[in-house]
């Protein structure tokens, strides 16, 4: 990220060192480190791991712990909270998610920095609570009405829980937008090792006594954010507004600038938001796109392959969105073939046709189960 | 407005969004009397509401931190910023479709938690902003844009509803009792925990217009000849009862 940031390097919450735990656990740790100190979320499979430790590491270290009565409240009162000064998060898992969706509008146009973690789970509906999918990839970037961004990363391990969590907090406070981790059923129960360093980067959103806190002058910026009770007499409001929060809800001007700006802010920034691993990249003719869980599938399914001498190559996405267009257009120059394995009926590979110049080719998988490497280098093998 | 509660509002506003007739002005008047009276802090206070008419009383004419909230979540995102920050006084102000139909939920859990806002709920028995149809409010028989042959359902008797669910300080007055009003203001103020006040005001835009009311004025002069108080309401049978509105604070011992 910009080093133009108000970051600075704090002690771990967590003693250094290693720890065994599951990936909500590790989402619950990483918010705590990020310096989350308001938590409102409701019960929900997969994901209510994360707000049980929560409640109880909340009473540890002073901070908010709400159980809400539904997950619309949740997010209401989490962006409630940030307004007064908090950084905040709500977890949830695919029907929460939907049930968020109007408010993730408001944090958008509000410009109201937050974390949701959505542990996705086989939808459509109620679907299968405990079983696994990424069928919440195209909702979290089109799920609000009306024209805005977000940011979605989308974590492969526990590590990854912890890691992505403190950065989402940094990139919702930097960039005034929410920000979602994309977990999924197996990361989040998933239990593994993970170290954690002796200090953590964090970034702070910026203030500015008096500057209006909704506008810049350039078309891309990020205005400073007060909260309420430091006497600045804040005007918030999700109607259209001009840059010190009046209501436009009639002038085409004031609608168009403001649209503009939350869009641009996340899109013209989005080199230095968006972060990919690439894996055999360097001779590869096919070349493996994944993310999530499904990654870990992919990258053991290349070793393999490899080992059989096949050029294969991964290509794995921390961020979804915004959607990482520069890289494929680059890596699609250079390769035959990109196979786009996911656990749903095709979404994230609908943006990667847009932009690749090479041959797209889906495995889709919607039996909530993970996609086993083996079906990979089935696949993978019916290529080269 | 009084001229001496000017001191409240944004320079910048100049008037009220609200029709001719509208009760929400003598509302907004008789909040500030009491914030007046109390003499709080306006930098110590936040104003959250949701959507519609009486989502305007605060934002963006009051001159304190405002927070203009999705339809029906006021109090979710208030309970947001005062268990973050207990210091700042909250009040939610919005309209009874708001709070009490889409926004139900929230009102009686909130109501449950005794969490320590002041609620105000316009109540003018209609959606006004959205061109008059039916509320959760609209009595029995009101024609509006979605019952034009008479409302079917009952309305919510909302100091039931949250007395019910828990709230230590439960009143309703109309805006034809402003001392009465304003005197229930401050107590919601200062009571620590989920106060709730009914306010009946006038929509003759929207209600009184479908509803045979001549003018603003018969709708007020209704409103002042329905209202009585517990006490008055003792003396009456069932039968007579029927029309009227019961004002006043509801505690323990129930409306």
């Amino acid at each position: 990220m910009n080093e133009s940031l108000q970051c600075k390097e704090i002690d771990s919450t967590l003693s250094p060192g290693t720890y065994y735990l599951s990936g909500n656990e590790a989402v619950a740790e990483g918010a705590i480190a990020a310096g989350c100190r308001y938590y409102a979320g409701y019960p929900i499979t997969p994901s209510s791991e994360i707000m049980e430790r929560i409640s109880v590491r909340f009473g540890e270290i002073n901070g908010v712990f709400m159980q809400m009565e539904d997950e619309i409240a949740s997010i209401c009162s989490v962006i409630g909270a940030v307004w007064a000064g908090a950084r905040a998060m709500t977890t949830t898992s695919g029907p929460g998610f939907s049930l968020m969706q109007e408010a993730i509008g408001y944090a958008a146009i509000t410009e109201t920095p937050l974390v949701i973690v959505d542990i996705q789970r086989a939808g459509p509906g109620t679907g299968q609570a405990t079983r696994v999918a990424s069928g919440d990839i195209m909702q979290a970037k089109w799920g609000s009405h009306g024209d805005y961004q977000i940011i979605a990363l989308s974590p492969w391990s526990v590590q990854e829980m912890y890691d992505l969590t403190i950065e989402a907090f940094n990139l919702a406070e930097h960039y005034r937008v929410p920000v979602f981790l994309m977990g999924d059923e197996a990361v989040g129960h998933l239990r593994e090792r993970i170290d954690v360093g002796p200090t953590i980067r964090i970034c702070d959103r910026r203030k500015e006594p008096g500057a209006p806190p909704f506008g810049t002058r350039e078309d891309d910026g990020v205005p400073p954010m007060p909260a309420f009770g430091e006497g600045e007499r804040l005007l918030v409001t999700g109607s259209t507004h001009n840059e010190l929060g009046i209501r436009k809800t009639d002038d085409p001007a004031a609608h168009s600038k403001l649209v503009t700006r939350i869009n641009n802010k996340i899109l013209k920034n989005r080199e230095e938001i968006i972060r990919a691993d690439t894996y055999h990249l360097d001779d590869a003719k096919v070349v493996i796109l994944s993310y999530g869980f499904t990654a870990r599938s992919a990258l053991f399914a290349v070793s393999e392959l490899r080992k059989d001498g096949k050029r294969v190559g991964l290509l794995r996405l921390k961020t979804m969105w915004p959607f990482a267009d520069r890289i494929i257009r680059e890596i699609s120059r250079s390769v035959e073939k990109i196979f786009v394995p996911e656990m749903n009926r095709g979404q994230i590979i609908g943006e990667v046709m847009k932009y690749a110049g090479s041959e797209v080719i889906a495995y889709n998988q919607t039996d909530g189960e993970i996609i086993h490497p083996h079906r990979i280098m089935e696949e993978v093998r019916k290529l080269i | 407005m009084a001229r001496d509660l000017e001191n409240y509002l944004r320079p910048e506003v100049k008037s009220t969004p609200f029709c001719p007739g509208c009760g929400h002005g003598i509302l907004m008047n008789c909040i500030l009397r009491a914030i007046d009276e109390l003499h709080l802090n306006m930098n110590e206070m936040l104003f959250v509401s949701g959507i519609g008419c009486a989502g305007w009383i605060p934002s963006p004419h009051f001159n304190a931190d405002t927070l203009h909230t999705l339809h029906g979540r006021a109090i979710a995102f208030a309970t947001g910023v005062k268990m973050f920050n207990p210091k700042l006084t909250t009040m939610v102000i919005s309209g009874d479709g708001d709070l009490t139909s889409i926004g139900g939920n929230h009102l009686i859990h909130a109501a449950r938690r005794d969490t320590d806002l002041t609620v105000i709920c316009a109540n003018n028995m209609i959606y006004g902003m959205t061109g008059g149809q039916a509320a959760s409010t609209s009595p029995v028989g009101s024609i509006t844009a979605t019952t034009t042959e008479g409302n079917i359902y009952r309305p919510f008797d909302l100091c039931k509803l949250v007395l019910a669910a828990g709230a230590p300080y439960v009143a309703r007055y109309s805006v034809t009792q402003p001392v009465s009003l304003v005197n229930a203001v401050k107590k919601a103020l200062i009571v620590n925990g989920f106060a709730f006040i009914e306010v009946l005001s006038p929509c003759p835009t929207q209600f009184g217009r479908r509803n045979q009311y001549e003018s603003a004025a018969e709708m007020l002069k209704m409103l002042s000849e329905r209202c009585i108080s517990k006490e008055e309401a003792q003396q009456l049978s069932r039968g007579e009862l029927r029309e009227r509105i019961i004002t006043g604070e509801f505690g323990d011992d129930g409306p």
